[in-house]
């Protein structure tokens, strides 16, 4: 990977349950994100994604791009802004914004419906 | 009401969890990874682990039981209702497997307003069974019309 390249992207459309099958598998329970009744008393339009939910799809994508092994993620940072909802596609892309020393850095995005839900995100991957 | 920054350096107890291999499958299928390091012990090892691996983002669940007591301290005196995760780092190191008995501490690392939002940010450290860090979190969270 060279600077300037782009990450393949990662397009994944969570289903109607998967906020409750993240809460599970994460314990955080929160209503916002399993209860549309709750969520619209708190003035959201709908239950809303876990933030790190989303966080983990752009962990997915950059392993992905570093080969699929795991351990190549060695860092990521990430601002959640805006907020991510159940059945609507999530696209995943990046670019490469430094690289070298099997080592790179990869500015990372996602969005969905034209809005950013997870921005400056920053992944260091390390290449075998 | 003006975030009150005297929590700020407090530190929690360590909170240990054991890490279980079908817990890993939960998380690993909940976040739609599908690699068989993930799931089966073969070829865990096979790729040098010890034991089934837990996908990297697994840190929020042996993390949680550390933070939970930090952000809903009294004396850090987080709004809930106004709470939004603003953001998030981890920076690993070793991998974390199935039978690793994982310890985190997290302690307040700042508390300020800026533009009549409190900015709360967590520290966490985590640790294996033989005292080699495995993440270190920074855990950021905004308090709406502090």
């Amino acid at each position: 990977m060279n600077e300037g390249d782009q990450i393949p992207e990662l397009k994944v459309t969570p289903d109607k349950y998967l906020p409750h099958r993240y809460a599970g598998a994460s314990g955080d329970f929160n209503p916002i994100h399993i209860d549309p009744e709750f969520a619209k008393q708190v003035g959201l339009p709908q239950n809303i994604l876990h933030g790190l939910y989303s966080m983990a799809l752009v962990a997915r994508a950059n392993v992905a791009a570093a080969g699929g092994d795991p351990r190549s993620l060695r860092r990521l940072s990430v601002q959640f802004r805006g907020m991510g909802v159940p059945e609507q596609e999530i696209t995943v892309s990046g670019t490469v914004k430094q690289a070298g020393e099997g080592r790179v850095v990869v500015d990372t995005v996602a969005e969905q419906g034209g809005k950013k839900i997870i921005k400056n995100a920053e992944a260091e991957l390390r290449l075998q | 009401m003006p975030a009150d920054a005297s929590a700020q350096g407090k530190s929690f107890p360590a909170f240990e969890y054991e890490v279980g291999k079908e817990k890993i499958g939960e998380f690993a299928r909940a976040i739609g990874v599908d690699n068989q390091v993930f799931f089966d012990r073969e070829h865990a090892r096979a790729a040098g682990f010890r034991d089934v691996a837990a996908p990297p983002m697994f840190a929020v669940v042996y993390c949680a039981g550390a933070m939970a007591p930090a952000i809903f301290d009294d004396e850090v005196g987080i709004d809930f209702a106004a709470l939004v995760h603003g953001g998030q780092e981890f920076v690993w190191g070793e991998p974390v497997c199935a039978g690793d008995v994982i310890s985190t501490v997290a302690r307040v690392e700042s508390i300020d307003e800026r533009g009549g939002m409190g900015f709360y940010v967590f520290a966490s450290e985590s640790t294996n069974q033989d005292g080699a860090e495995v993440v270190r979190g920074t855990w950021t969270n905004i308090v709406r019309g502090a």
